[in-house]
């Protein structure tokens, strides 16, 4: 598998997904500069979390017209696999690969925390390293996280079979206590509808080290490699 | 040419800022407030002297970029 990682101005876990690649590939990933229009021939995109462009009009508003975006679009489009994690998943929602958007949370705090969420499915190119039903322990550090769409939109995902993940309790239950920012139907991250493209609030690339509390994130880019190698 | 671009959070979305800042009002003793929905201003210079094009030009700006019409509406006001 080839990977690239698009790199803005204010991105600031590049260096994080980049480690994570690295393990489950055995290989670096490239990383590439948003001012390239040249996207490199690619199995795979990760758009990383941070604050692009300091995150002025709206978060990740800016990058999604950046002409690398554009570039990522046309070939995720063609069905090249795109993951947008934290901003990323902002900036993929506002380049139009993914429906709905990401709202300010609902507490109007900045939540650093590990959170639990649910594998709602592992039939994708994603998640066929997990189990359906499975909870997992992966961290959230994000202002702008509530996920918001229309209902009809809502009632699509679910029919659709979109949703990735959910936040969730230790046991997997769902309620607003476990809810870190507000998000609809405590969506964590969404597919488009061919699953290609995965956007998630989440960072998998955070739980990759037993130092880091978790290695709930491996099985996430391990399900990438066996299915673009 | 000016162009003042309104973009507000269209009604059902859920506006957290706006609501902390209805609830900082009362704490301050203003009474009366039923609701504060909190939106963003934009003023555009444009060369376009033609306001019909410039009323064009800056809807297709708030459609592509400056509004997300997910969750936003925009009002545009031309002014020489």
């Amino acid at each position: 598998m080839k990977a690239a990682i698009v790199v803005f101005p204010g991105s600031n876990r590049e260096r994080d997904a980049e480690a994570a690649l690295t393990q489950a590939m055995g290989k670096k990933p490239l990383m590439v500069w948003h001012r390239d229009t040249e996207l490199p021939d690619v199995d795979l995109v990760l758009v990383p979390g941070g604050f692009s462009y300091g995150d002025y009009l709206r978060c990740g508003a800016i990058a999604a017209h950046s002409p690398i975006l554009r570039e990522v679009k046309a070939r995720a489009d063609k069905g090249m696999a795109v993951i947008g994690v934290c901003n990323g998943f902002q900036i993929i929602t506002e380049a139009g690969l993914l429906p709905g958007v990401l709202l300010r949370n609902a507490s109007l705090k900045f939540v650093c925390k590990n959170v639990r969420l649910k594998v709602e499915t592992s039939q994708s190119l994603f998640t066929s390293q997990y189990e359906q039903g499975q909870v997992l322990s992966i961290p959230v550090a994000h202002h702008d996280g509530n996920y918001f769409a229309d209902e009809r939109t809502l009632d699509e995902l679910e029919a659709n079979g979109q949703v990735a993940f959910r936040y969730c309790s230790p046991d997997g239950e769902f309620g607003d206590e476990h809810n870190p920012n507000g998000s609809a139907r405590y969506i964590a991250g969404i597919f488009n509808r061919t699953k290609n493209v995965l956007g998630l609030m989440p960072h998998p690339e955070n739980a990759i080290e037993p130092l880091q509390g978790s290695t709930d994130g491996i099985p996430l880019f391990k399900s990438m490699v066996e299915a673009l190698s | 040419m000016k162009a003042r671009v309104h973009i507000t959070l269209k009604s059902g979305v859920l506006d957290p800022q706006g609501r902390a800042i209805a609830h900082a009002l009362g704490t301050l003793g203003f009474g009366g407030v039923n609701d504060v929905r909190q939106g963003k201003y934009i003023e555009i210079d444009l060369n376009e002297r033609d306001k019909a094009k410039a009323k064009q030009q800056v809807d297709q700006m708030c459609a592509k970029l400056l509004a997300n019409t997910v969750i936003e509406n925009y009002a545009i006001d031309l002014v020489d």
